[in-house]
């Protein structure tokens, strides 16, 4: 049990996805500039991580011992699959949701946590609840990451920042002093 | 004619796009990921380059070799098969030629599936254009990746480690800025480069309104 919660906190705050891993960066700068869509990006970003972790899994134990080498192609052509199924199945029972997210939701698909997870998952021989521990983690620090962002993004939306800091530069320097104080819970102990 | 075909440009003109005026990282912010995580030393940065323009150049490749024979409809599949398979391709060459660089690159190497880069490129630019142009696209873009992460983990590791290419810079009494190896340091470094850039930019606007 303490193994299970050890993971939880470790990819939630002190191996965060986004801020110390880099993972999923292009969603990070890409869907930040309102807090309303940061955090619903976030929450099915950690659904389709979930539904990865199973299928990951699956593979893992059932097909990919005999052909290690598909082990890229087979996560990829699932992970598009997956994330065109989700995509059917919220347009059919929720389509105010679906409006919501708009182009959003395919584009999980190169989403590199989605891939990213399913090759830790791999690399470090999770059994399937500690991959699924490991997946809502994940998809928790990911939310969190993103909200953070969008909330600081939103305030400096009306403050006077110089005319050469409107674009790129500013938001990464935040990213760097957001990414700093994650780092300060790496006291904590790293990956076992 | 395909709809929403590039215009005609010369091979030269092809190639050198992405090294510069739409450089990928510097400019388009595509593949941001493999650009922060892999740029702590030159070594790393230049393996991942030169893996990207392989992977680039392959795929352009093949999905203008097959553009008339993918479907619309499963396009996007196709173009990622294409891509999945040359990954495993240069993941197998380095992992066999270059063993501690790829353990160093970890899954940040298969992790190149997922750089938007090479889906936006089969999309934008391989599928519409016959082969020659888009085996030169590949190679500017892979060699405007390259530079840029070559820039950047020269930076990060001069900085950092006070060394380039694993050789000492400044003699043993020199104190590293590890800060700049870590995480923050790679958006920070990045971050830092792109104000200077923006900088640059606005001043020699400033110049020429000023001489209009």
């Amino acid at each position: 049990m303490s193994n299970l919660a050890w993971i939880f906190v470790s990819t939630l705050l002190v191996n965060n996805f986004t801020l110390v891993m880099f993972l999923g960066l292009c969603s990070f700068f890409g869907v930040t500039a309102k807090i309303e869509t940061a955090w619903r990006l976030g929450l099915a970003n950690t659904f389709v991580l979930l539904l990865t972790a199973i299928f990951a899994w699956l593979l893992n134990t059932f097909v990919l011992g005999a052909a290690p080498y598909l082990r890229i192609v087979a996560f990829i052509v699932v992970i598009a699959s997956a994330v065109q199924f989700v995509e059917m199945a919220v347009r059919k029972y929720l389509p105010v949701l679906f409006r919501q997210l708009g182009i959003y939701l395919p584009l999980i698909t190169t989403n590199c946590a989605i891939l990213g997870l399913a090759l830790f998952q791999t690399s470090r021989h999770y059994t399937l609840i500690e991959g699924l521990v490991f997946a809502i983690g994940a998809g928790l620090g990911l939310t969190l990451a993103l909200s953070l962002m969008a909330s600081i993004r939103e305030r400096i939306e009306v403050a006077d920042v110089p005319r050469i800091a409107r674009r790129m530069g500013l938001v990464l320097v935040i990213a760097s002093s957001l990414s700093m104080a994650f780092m300060g819970f790496a006291g904590m102990g790293s990956a076992p | 004619m395909v709809p929403g075909a590039p215009p005609p440009a010369t091979v030269i003109a092809d190639m050198w796009r992405g090294i510069g005026r739409e450089n990928p990282v510097l400019v388009q912010f595509l593949g941001m990921c493999p650009t922060m995580a892999v740029t702590n030393t030159l070594a790393n940065g230049i393996a991942m380059g030169a893996a990207t323009t392989f992977v680039l150049v392959g795929s352009g490749l093949f999905v203008s070799l097959f553009r008339k024979y993918i479907a619309h409809e499963v396009r996007i599949t196709s173009y990622i098969l294409i891509i999945a398979t040359f990954v495993t391709l240069a993941d197998m060459i380095l992992a066999a030629t270059f063993p501690a660089i790829s353990k160093a690159l970890g899954p940040f190497m298969p992790l190149i599936v997922a750089n938007c880069l090479l889906l936006g490129r089969a999309e934008a630019f391989a599928a519409k254009v016959a082969v020659h142009r888009a085996v030169a696209d590949g190679l500017g873009m892979g060699l405007g990746f390259t530079l840029s992460l070559s820039l950047l983990s020269a930076l990060r590791e001069t900085l950092g480690h006070g060394s380039l290419l694993g050789h000492p810079l400044f003699g043993p009494r020199f104190e590293p800025w590890v800060f700049m190896v870590m995480p923050p340091g790679g958006f920070f470094a990045l971050g830092v480069a792109l104000l200077a850039l923006a900088w640059i930019v606005e001043l020699r606007r400033r110049r020429v309104r000023a001489v209009a």
